[in-house]
């Protein structure tokens, strides 16, 4: 009976790995295409104001301005150019502060998993210490202390998150490290280097590719959160966050500024999480 | 006039392979028939079958259930279950899974009576009491108010039979309600069985690999192989002369509890080739018949 | 005889678990407060020059840190304000110039209510996703929630308040997007339970008040919580379905509905319970910036003002708080664990 089930329960995964992969592998080469070619594609300067064009609607709706898709914010600025431009800040984010962040995180979980006794101690503990702050007033607080910018945000990430991968990384290593496969080529006497690298952390990689995805969407989210808060970059670069900032401000007089930063927001963080989970479906399926 | 009559009952994995091949067989009432074969003949699937409970990866693809003389198989889902709640029981085969853990005793062998029958929770307690001391279980009130985990497996097979017989059933199947027990345990609950059924006039379902025990508990039985029934008679003439090569051949593999160290013969490939030959047979003929 | 054996095993399970967990979340703590104190001393800008007037001297501003002991060396002020913790004393605000305690405490309930709203909602909806994607397993209906559940997941809350300031407060504007109670009321509460005391003095028109602007931010942190419990409920209902006891349920005449509820939810609901109490939690660490965007009076908006402003004591003393509970919840949830498992195991 089991086992009917356990292949039940598998084959609908399968089935549903591919389109799920495909549509959001899908959308964030757009968002990659849109931000590499921002300045050619989007049709305005994202900057550019025109108080007489203040919070016009989007196309589809009387009283729109042609040339101007999405509508524009109460400072005349087009929506979709500064939604194009923010998919550079937005992925930027998510890709320099992912990979940073799992570099720390599974390098720290490794040597915690792996070497365990005091360095494990250590590393649990700072591990536990860093669970108990309130990420997003710990990712805050980092930000005023750091000042506003890219390069902040991006360090208040890693500094906040590396937990993420450390916690996992620390847990499979130790797993592996139970394994027959690690004592045998302890007692051939490779050196103990040598089996994390060459053993233990290959049969790593798909989790950590799995998480890396993850935090990619979850970087992307933390941006807009800091951006929201009026904490981020400079208030006029456009990022979706501050569009959403402004957006919630102006919600009753033109909600299309809140919409799409919202709708793009959201499908991004979707796409990144269900690329993981894609992922983890087809290269990992003892992972659960 | 039998109480339960299969009729070329035939159940197939869904989008798979037969696994029962129109099976018939009848019990008359107050009678016990064995159901014998070697694992995964499909002895079990009769049994889920007749209690309704096929796992939802398989299908019935044709024949009648007929109990009491309504074909169970036609009737909705609800009066099926309806029915066979208040007529049907079952004496799982392992005891220490077969309780609910996160509840007490009692209302594991009152619920049927309560909420299904309508009886009172006095009522029901009462006759749960007597049912204890009728399998002999020592100290009946304090066994209500355990818990599974505190009683042994052959106690809680007795519960379990207790439970089995509460509301009187017409049938009751048992799946092998002694493999998972102690060889000392194994020998008192058979006998419990048998005695219960006899003073209950139940008719018993009872499915096994062994064909000692067959010998000792029941009137007629079904030998299967590959979900088809090789040989349908009744037991003393089963053991006298069986009728069918892989039926001998199963008897003579059955260590004699007279000369245990006989050792055992196994069915011969010959005897297996022979009945292997027949389940293509029967299936070709059906292919057959679907293609025309 | 067994019985015996086993509640001196559970004894001394529970109290190893709980002198090793007493330990580790003293470290913790203390780890907490060492790092928030010290973080916050590198935040660019002077707090007091931030609170006085543009005219203020050079010598107003020292006197006013003086008062606040901002001018000692930092191991100094970590120690007085380590020792005044230790004896209740959190300090005092700069910028409202009461007492962090006095602050804290005040704000703490709004969000307590809001979280545990929240945590109900959560149970509610995933447990009924479980229920349904457990009765319907393998069918359509179970397809669509278990999607649902991982978009659901996929999702942070911050976003789906959001999505809810827009469905409910824009486009179908049938629930408070903003606040904790409509200001022009009268409230008669003499504590900052608002919610609970509402009900207590059946005061249900401010019950429903508060409930209208509680229920969008509470949604927001419910939705991946709630998807949480759906699968892992959904998992272990569906492996309970497959059990023998089960099985037996099912043959004496109950319904696949009443077998689920009445046999499988009980025994499948102990693995989900101590998820619950973990993700909890966390959930107290989202409500910041929910809190933020629904202008709900609670700590994190409280926190969030704090660092704008460099209020250090306040933000010192609502971080402390927020890793007090987070440690406490997680200390009870290993406890709990700890009473429940040897039980189980026998079971
Ligand atoms: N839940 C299930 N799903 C699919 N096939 C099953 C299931 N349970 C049993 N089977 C198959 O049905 C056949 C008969 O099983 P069963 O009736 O349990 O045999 P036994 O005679 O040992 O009781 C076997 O081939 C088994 O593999
Ligand atoms: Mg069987």
């Amino acid at each position: 009976m089991a086992d009917a089930k356990g292949m039940d329960g598998r084959s609908m995964i399968r089935r549903r790995a591919g389109p799920r992969l495909w549509l959001s592998a899908g959308w964030l080469s757009i968002l990659c295409l849109a931000a590499l070619f921002a300045p050619w594609v989007a049709p305005h300067d994202p900057l550019a104001q025109d108080l007489f064009l203040g919070r016009m609607p989007p196309f589809w709706m009387a009283g729109a301005e042609p040339g101007y898709w999405l509508g524009t914010d109460s400072l005349g600025r087009d929506v979709l150019s500064r939604l194009i431009h923010g998919a550079r800040v937005a992925l930027a984010v998510a890709l320099i502060a992912g990979t940073i962040t799992c570099l720390v995180g599974a390098t720290l979980g490794l040597l915690a998993g792996f070497l365990r006794g005091w360095v494990d101690i250590v590393i649990s503990r700072l591990i536990d210490i860093w669970m108990a702050f309130p990420p997003v007033l710990f990712s805050i607080l980092l930000i005023a202390v750091l000042g506003p910018g890219l390069v902040s945000i991006i360090i208040a990430i890693v500094v906040i998150d590396w937990t993420r991968f450390a916690r996992v990384v620390r847990a499979e290593a130790m797993a592996q490290g139970a394994m027959d496969y690690v004592s045998s080529a302890q007692v051939a006497g490779r050196p103990r280097i040598g089996i994390m690298l060459r053993e233990i952390l290959p049969n790593l990689l798909p989790t950590i590719g799995v998480l890396l995805t993850l935090e990619m969407g979850i970087a992307v989210i933390v941006e807009a959160i800091l951006s929201f808060v009026n904490l981020s970059i400079s208030t006029d670069d456009p990022t979706w966050g501050s569009m959403i900032a402004e957006g919630r401000t102006a919600i009753h007089q033109a909600w299309w500024v809140l919409v799409f930063p919202l709708i793009t927001l959201f499908l991004t963080v979707l796409s990144f999480s269900q690329l993981g989970e894609g992922l983890k479906d087809r290269f990992d399926p003892v992972l659960r | 006039m039998s109480y339960l009559s299969i009729r070329n009952l035939s159940v197939r994995l869904k989008g798979g392979p037969p696994l029962l091949r129109r099976v018939s067989l009848d019990v008359g009432p107050g009678e016990v028939r064995g159901l014998v074969g070697e694992s995964g003949a499909g002895k079990s699937m009769i049994g889920k079958a007749v209690l309704g409970i096929l796992p939802p990866s398989v299908e019935v693809t044709g024949g009648e259930i007929l109990l009491g003389g309504t074909d169970l198989l036609g009737l909705p889902p609800k009066d099926r279950r309806r029915r066979i709640g208040a007529t049907c029981a079952l004496i799982p085969q392992d005891p220490l899974t077969a309780l609910n853990p996160s509840h007490r005793i009692e209302p594991q062998i009152t619920d049927r009576l309560v909420n299904i029958l309508g009886w009172t929770r006095a009522a029901a307690r009462a006759r749960a009491r007597d049912l204890l001391e009728e399998v002999h279980l020592p100290d009946p009130e304090r066994v209500l108010r355990a818990y599974p985990h505190e009683l042994s497996g052959g106690m809680r097979q007795r519960i379990l039979i207790a439970s089995a017989f509460a509301a009187e059933p017409k049938l009751i199947v048992a799946d092998e309600p002694t493999t998972a027990l102690d060889v000392t345990v194994q020998k008192q609950i058979l006998k419990l069985i048998r005695e219960m059924q006899a003073r209950h006039g139940t008719a018993l379902v009872f499915v096994t690999h062994d064909l000692g025990v067959v010998s000792k508990v029941c009137q007629h039985l079904s030998v299967l192989y590959a979900g088809m029934v090789v040989e349908d008679a009744r037991v003393a003439d089963f053991f006298a002369a069986p009728r069918h090569a892989y039926s001998a051949a199963l008897l003579a593999a059955t260590p004699k509890y007279t000369d245990p160290d006989a050792g055992l013969n196994p069915v011969p490939d010959a005897v297996i080739d022979a009945v292997r030959a027949e389940v293509a047979a029967f299936d070709a003929a059906k292919a057959r018949r679907g293609a025309a | 005889m067994s019985g015996r054996q086993r509640t001196e095993a559970t004894d001394n399970a529970v109290i190893k678990v709980l002198a090793t967990r007493l330990l580790t979340t003293l470290v913790t703590l203390a780890g907490v407060a060492v790092i928030v104190f010290f973080v916050i001393r590198v935040v660019p800008g002077n707090p007091i020059a931030m609170m006085l007037p543009p005219g203020a001297t050079e010598e107003d501003i020292a006197r006013l840190s003086a008062l606040y002991g901002l001018d000692k060396p930092l191991v100094t002020q970590f120690g007085i304000w380590i020792t005044g913790v230790l004896q209740g004393d959190f300090g005092t605000s700069i910028t409202t110039r009461q007492p962090v305690l006095d602050l804290v405490l005040g704000r703490l309930p709004a969000t307590l209510e809001l979280a545990i709203m929240a945590l109900v909602i959560a149970v509610a909806l995933g447990g009924t996703a479980a229920l349904i994607g457990t009765r319907f397993r393998g069918g359509k209906r179970e397809g669509a929630i278990d999607i649902a559940n991982g978009v659901a997941l996929s999702v942070p809350d911050f976003l789906w308040g959001l999505v809810l300031i827009l469905l409910f407060g824009v486009l179908w504007p049938v629930f408070h997007i903003s606040g904790r109670v409509t200001p022009s009321l009268d409230l008669p509460f003499t504590t900052d339970f608002y919610l609970i005391e509402s009900l207590i003095r059946l005061r249900l028109d401010l019950t429903a008040d508060l409930v209208a602007h509680m229920f969008m931010p509470a949604l927001a942190l419910a939705i991946p919580l709630a998807a949480i419990i759906g699968q892992l409920l959904k998992q272990s209902l569906k492996e309970t379905m497959n059990l023998d006891y089960v099985t037996l349920a099912r043959t004496k005449g109950y319904g696949e509905t009443q077998v689920i509820l009445r046999e499988a939810l009980r025994n499948a609901a102990l693995p989900t319970i101590t998820l619950v109490g973990v993700q909890f939690s966390f959930l107290i660490g989202g409500t910041v910036i929910i809190e933020r965007l629904f202008s709900y009076e609670g700590l994190g908006n409280m926190a969030i003002d704090a660092v704008i402003n460099r209020d250090l004591p306040l933000i010192q003393g609502i971080v402390l708080l927020f890793a007090l509970i987070f440690t406490m919840l997680n200390l009870i949830v290993d406890l709990l664990y700890a009473v429940l498992n040897p039980r189980l195991r026998h079971g």
